[in-house]
């Protein structure tokens, strides 16, 4: 198990690396030019020059990816070309917020995903049914931004429950951190909240339908025992899959949610240095979300061990 | 009743008038408070001499001083100076600081701050840099005084040194001036009513202010950048909220106090709130520009070039970029309508939409037929209007037209390449600028005929640069303005640029804050809020 660990965990330097290097690419072909940005209106094609060599725009394209992959190695992620600022204190200073509303997300739709597939499940063709696959087409289908305007409308706006936009840090106040955050978290949990409570329901059905679940309704258990401990059990594992790779959507959302409700998180960063072409911190934030993600799928690949005892690494 | 006679009357007027007009400007404004205040971009540069960004000057206001301002009159001011003095013949400048200069370390402000602040700034600002052609010597005399030694009579002296926009002329300290004008500066210590908390600043989310305890302010009434800065509120808070929806939520719900750039659609949300204002900041605003390429066909053309200016309606680009009609109007001056040098001079074109006129020109001009390209900037609503219109008229007129979408940023990239349209390069931009920016020869990037060095477009014309240069060396106004209706008539005939009309945007803010000035930048100090 732990030599499997040691080898999933070497096996992300390559994954890192080929992201680190196909990013840098991308960004390098994609038109637009940081040192005119920097150099503005009234600069000549001379000043314009001298700024482009002094980032270091103006070297060959492989002697731009060793210098950065040499610094990558040394934990250096480079500076903000504009604001001058290390990479990693801008990532230091963003990564609280995102990760507070992605676990706050994936807390609501887990937790109410799984029950509504679950129950749909067991009532399969009710009304129950139905209008929880109404509620989870739905859910699907918003569009996040959308969203977020009409709980804002609805609960900001109209009822005056929650604040509108920003980010209060935990350290300050778990309560006022997570009033910030219910908003932005119900947004973004919605379509991964559906697609969670669509899995389960599949999988619970299949479940249901074997003769082991008869057996246990003939032996006379309750359903919510039969229910639990033993069709969820045996249904969860493509549920945990769906989680693990539901992460993704998650950090795709946050980048809207965090504009939405602007919250100071690493969306709002990307997307920022995107438009102003900010190569070190455009690199720097999808080389480390690349890794937590291989990261958070190397946990959804131990738990299957948790869950089902007879996957053996 | 008491004896009041006329006589009695008129004397005390006359003493209280007196004392009233001798007297400082009394600031009876309520004192503290935190100001929540939406920016219209990110700050992401601090250096104000390095960047020409609106948002860099603007944070630079709140912390650094200046040696002379603009007042609401467009008037020049002296801020930090105290006095000065010309020579007969005009070439020899001496400025005295006033008393009380810090920085916000404690120590006082030299000359040698001035000077050396001077110097970086002329190397950079297109008006600095033509003080500087003309400048033999610029050095401290003593702690408080600087001289200024000029080769040649410069005529707008002051208007340089209270400059109101980018890159506006401020003073630091002269080891942070010393700093190479292509790198940025690192230490931020000025001498403005207010002090930047580094520790605070989160790039994309927020920026602090705290007033500066120690700043003496001017006795007189503030005016603009001029006159009394007196910091009322004891911490100003920037936000950096981009999505418009949500920064009118958060202003109706009381969550910020003061938004900087509201859309022109959500205004009228705004002014139907009974607990929202709005405030017209700068009466002038902002003028919108086409730009066509003089390096290629087919506006390397003056026949072709003028044939845009006969195509062009205001009407219909100021109703698709800016849309609320109060707040724009039809303007053919090119230094502003509503400015010192507003003029009809050579705008006949302009007056009236003459689409059969265009239509002959392109024929004169010789046109073969190759796509006109107009660059599309797809992610700034008022710009992706524009290029709509231009594209319908271009066609109207007789053009070809390739509408190539590209965002700000590749936009910024684009307009600075000089190869053909086929090969990369453009035929017609459009942008906009500030009004403080249009506002004279000097300052006004789209009246340069410098070739290589002008604005991207790059048109020559020699005539119009020796006009430039007479405008600077003239020290006479009505000289100034006969010059400056000359440029207008060249620049509109040869057609460097067609401008689009003229438009104001107003704040917007809630009812609790009060004694906003009117200037191109937001100002904090005369601020209060309740």
């Amino acid at each position: 198990m732990l030599q499997e660990v040691a080898r999933r965990l070497m096996a992300t330097i390559p994954v890192m690396g080929v992201v680190a290097i196909a990013v840098f690419a991308l960004l390098h072909v994609t038109p637009g030019d940081p040192a005119t940005i920097i150099a503005g209106d009234y600069a000549t094609a001379e000043e314009v020059a001298r700024i482009r060599a002094r980032l270091g725009l103006d070297r060959p394209f492989l002697t731009q990816v060793a210098i950065w992959l040499g610094q990558v190695v040394r934990g250096d992620l480079g500076t903000s070309i504009f604001s001058g600022l290390p990479v990693t204190t801008l990532i230091g200073q963003r990564a609280e917020a995102t990760t507070v509303l992605a676990l706050y997300a994936l807390l609501i739709s887990v937790g109410v995903g799984v029950p509504l597939g679950v129950l749909a499940a067991w009532r399969r063709g009710s009304w129950v049914d139905r209008l929880v696959m109404i509620f989870a087409v739905s859910g699907f289908s918003m569009p996040v931004f959308w969203l977020g305007f009409l709980l804002v409308y609805v609960f900001s706006l109209g009822l005056g429950w929650l604040p509108v936009q920003g980010y209060v840090p935990l350290r300050e106040s778990v309560l006022a951190c997570l009033r910030h955050l219910t908003l932005p978290a119900v947004a973004l949990s919605c379509i991964y909240l559906a697609l969670i409570a669509r899995m389960t329901r599949a999988s619970m059905l299949g479940v249901l339908g074997e003769d082991y679940i008869r057996t246990a309704f003939a032996k006379g258990l309750p359903p919510r025992r039969v229910l639990i401990r033993h069709a969820f059990r045996n249904a969860a594992l493509p549920v945990v899959t769906i989680i693990g790779i539901g992460f993704a959507l998650l950090i795709g959302g946050a980048v809207v949610t965090e504009s939405v409700f602007a919250i100071p998180g690493l969306g709002r960063l990307t997307v920022d240095a995107i438009v102003r072409r900010d190569y070190p911190v455009i690199q720097g934030v999808v080389l480390v979300v690349s890794g937590v993600y291989v990261l958070i799928n190397l946990i959804i690949d131990l738990l299957y061990v948790v869950i089902d005892p007879r996957i053996r690494y | 009743m008491s004896g009041l006679t006329r006589r009695g009357f008129l004397a005390g007027s006359t003493a209280a008038a007196a004392v009233t007009i001798g007297a400082p400007f009394v600031h009876a404004q309520k004192r503290g408070g935190t100001m929540r205040f939406i920016a219209h971009a990110d700050l992401k540069v601090l250096d104000p001499i390095w960047t020409t960004a609106y948002i860099t000057r603007n944070h630079s206001y709140l912390i650094y001083d200046t040696l002379y301002g603009t007042d609401e009159k467009d008037q020049i001011r002296p801020q930090m100076i105290d006095k000065h003095g010309v020579s007969s013949d005009g070439k020899r400048w001496t400025f005295t600081l006033r008393d009380g200069l810090k920085w916000h370390d404690g120590k006082p402000v030299t000359a040698e701050d001035c000077t050396e602040s001077i110097k970086r700034w002329a190397k950079r600002d297109p008006f600095g840099k033509l003080l500087a052609a003309h400048t033999a010597k610029i050095a401290p005399q003593d702690r408080k005084t600087f001289v200024l030694e000029l080769s040649e009579r410069f005529g707008p002296v002051l208007e340089a040194l209270g400059k109101p926009s980018s890159n506006v002329p401020f003073i630091m300290p002269a080891h942070v001036a010393a700093t190479p004008d292509s790198d940025q500066i690192k230490e931020f210590i000025g001498s403005g009513p207010f002090r930047f908390v580094k520790d605070e600043w989160q790039p994309g989310n927020q920026v602090v202010y705290v007033r500066n305890p120690d700043y003496v302010p001017r006795k007189e009434k503030p005016s603009g950048s001029t006159g009394g800065k007196v910091a009322h509120l004891d911490k100003v808070i920037w936000r950096y909220i981009p999505d418009a929806t949500t920064a009118s939520a958060a202003l109706e719900k009381n969550e910020v106090d003061w938004w900087e750039n509201p859309p022109v659609d959500f205004v009228p949300r705004v002014e139907q709130n009974p607990q929202l204002t709005t405030f017209v900041y700068d009466p002038r605003g902002q003028q919108g520009w086409l730009r066509p390429n003089h390096l290629h066909p087919p506006f390397n053309n003056k026949k072709a070039r003028q044939a845009l200016v006969h195509m062009v309606d205001q009407q219909k680009y100021l109703q698709a970029a800016v849309g609320v009609p109060k707040y724009f109007q039809t303007c053919p001056a090119v230094f502003l309508c509503g400015g010192p040098y507003e003029s009809k001079a050579g705008a006949e074109g302009l007056a009236r939409q003459d689409l059969a006129r265009a239509r002959q020109l392109v024929k004169e001009s010789g046109y073969d037929g190759k796509p006109v390209v107009v660059l599309h900037v797809t992610d700034i609503q008022a710009l992706s209007a524009v290029a709509l219109v231009t594209r319908e008229l271009l066609q109207q007129a007789g053009f070809t037209v390739d509408l190539q979408a590209v965002d700000w940023s590749t936009n910024l990239a684009r307009r600075a390449k000089k190869d053909p349209p086929a090969q990369g390069g453009w035929n017609v931009i459009h942008t906009w600028w500030t009004g403080a920016d249009v506002a004279n020869p000097a300052v006004h990037a789209g009246v340069s005929g410098a070739g290589a060095t002008a604005w991207f477009g790059w048109p020559e014309h020699g005539e119009i640069e020796k006009l430039r240069l007479d405008w600077v060396r003239a020290t006479d106004r009505a000289k100034q303005k006969q010059i400056a209706d000359q440029i207008q008539r060249l620049v509109l005939d040869e057609v460097l640029y067609v401008p689009w009309g003229q438009w104001t945007l107003p704040y917007a803010l809630t009812r609790k804050v009060q004694g906003m000035l009117r200037f191109p930048a937001p100002l904090f100090w005369n601020v209060t809020i309740t």
